[in-house]
């Protein structure tokens, strides 16, 4: 029976974005459409991914914190979305878990997150 | 009115767009017909109109002679849900099978009927959407859900009849009104409606326009 919510969201994700594979500790930038009236602009939301939620699914999210004067922010974005214009990976963290919920608690130089040794991305930074 | 047999299947979201703005809809997944009239009424024979539809197939060996027989007459193998539409809005012929794209085109308003799940003996907060006790302090202590006084003092001094208490919940038949056709998927006889529907995943549910 699963099989045939498949075909439904398939047909959904045939024309999914490409996005670069990230995960729970990197930095990334997301462009986002936002509609004012008539006109179309583009606002980037630039954070730490702090989680991937419901993977490999029509319903998958990941959340994005940046900490904006002083105030942290999280955005919940759905992968599918089509007003995600494109995803930018600026930093690839190294992190012992898949939800980053203890960075809520810190702030400054407590939340920081070491980069991977490993990473692929070149440091703008 | 018309109207198909078929199964829920689950249920998932999708992104649509309205005008200009994109929504992500929660929706539900229909596995619906292919349907076979299994008879036809008509109001001079039976005394009123009404198509008999046949869905799923069963066993032969499940099935009951007096049933065999009449899926017989429509030159069709047995079935294992059989429902009766009055006054159906589609010219058919017996032994005619109906699926879903004949009925239904996206856009189109739905009402879906099915039985809700059971979910066994149940207070009257869940069962009939009591306010229960307001709060737990003032000397409140263990009736936070109850349902308060039921037959008053010397006036009525007793109970009136169908008033709404703790019991069995769940279980019985649900109509759930204009739910919008999102997607038809002719080759899966999928539909796609916006919204939750009755009922467990494998469950028959009726879909009428």
């Amino acid at each position: 029976m699963n099989d045939l919510i498949k075909i439904v969201e398939n047909a959904s994700v045939e024309n999914k974005p490409n996005f670069p594979a990230f995960k729970a500790g990197d930095t990334i930038n997301v462009h986002v459409k936002i509609r004012e009236g008539n006109k179309e602009r583009i606002q980037q939301f630039k954070g730490t991914v702090i989680q991937r939620r419901n993977p490999s699914s029509n319903g998958e999210t990941f959340t994005v914190r940046k900490v904006s004067n002083g105030v942290g922010v999280e955005r919940i974005f759905p992968v599918l979305s089509p007003n995600i214009e494109k995803i930018e990976v600026l930093k690839q963290g190294k992190v012992r878990r898949a939800r980053l919920f203890y960075l809520r608690g810190k702030m400054g130089k407590a939340a920081r997150i070491r980069e991977r040794v490993d990473s692929t991305v070149q440091s703008a930074e | 009115m018309s109207g198909i047999i078929g199964k829920k299947v689950g249920m998932t979201s999708l992104f649509i767009t309205e005008g200009t703005s994109v929504k992500q809809v929660a929706c539900t997944v229909i596995q619906a017909g292919p349907c076979v009239v299994t008879q036809v009424k008509t109001k001079e024979k039976e005394g009123y109109d009404a198509v008999q539809l046949g869905f799923d197939e069963a066993k032969e060996k499940n099935t009951t002679q007096p049933l065999l027989n009449h899926f017989k007459k429509a030159n069709t193998t047995p079935k294992r849900k059989v429902t009766e539409f009055r006054e159906f809005a589609k010219e058919v012929k017996l032994g005619d099978v109906l699926s879903v794209q004949d009925l239904f085109q996206e856009g189109d308003f739905v009402d879906v009927i099915g039985t809700a799940k059971g979910k066994g003996f149940q207070g009257v907060v869940k069962r009939h959407g009591f306010g229960g006790v307001g709060g737990s302090t003032h000397g409140q202590h263990n009736r936070q859900r109850h349902p308060g006084s039921v037959g008053a003092s010397s006036y009525p001094s007793r109970v009136f009849k169908g008033l709404r208490m703790a019991g069995r919940t769940g279980g019985n038949r649900v109509k759930v009104q204009n739910l919008k056709v999102i997607k038809v998927i002719a080759e899966h006889n999928l539909i796609v409606v916006t919204g939750a529907i009755p009922g467990a995943k494998n469950s028959y549910v009726i879909i009428e326009k």
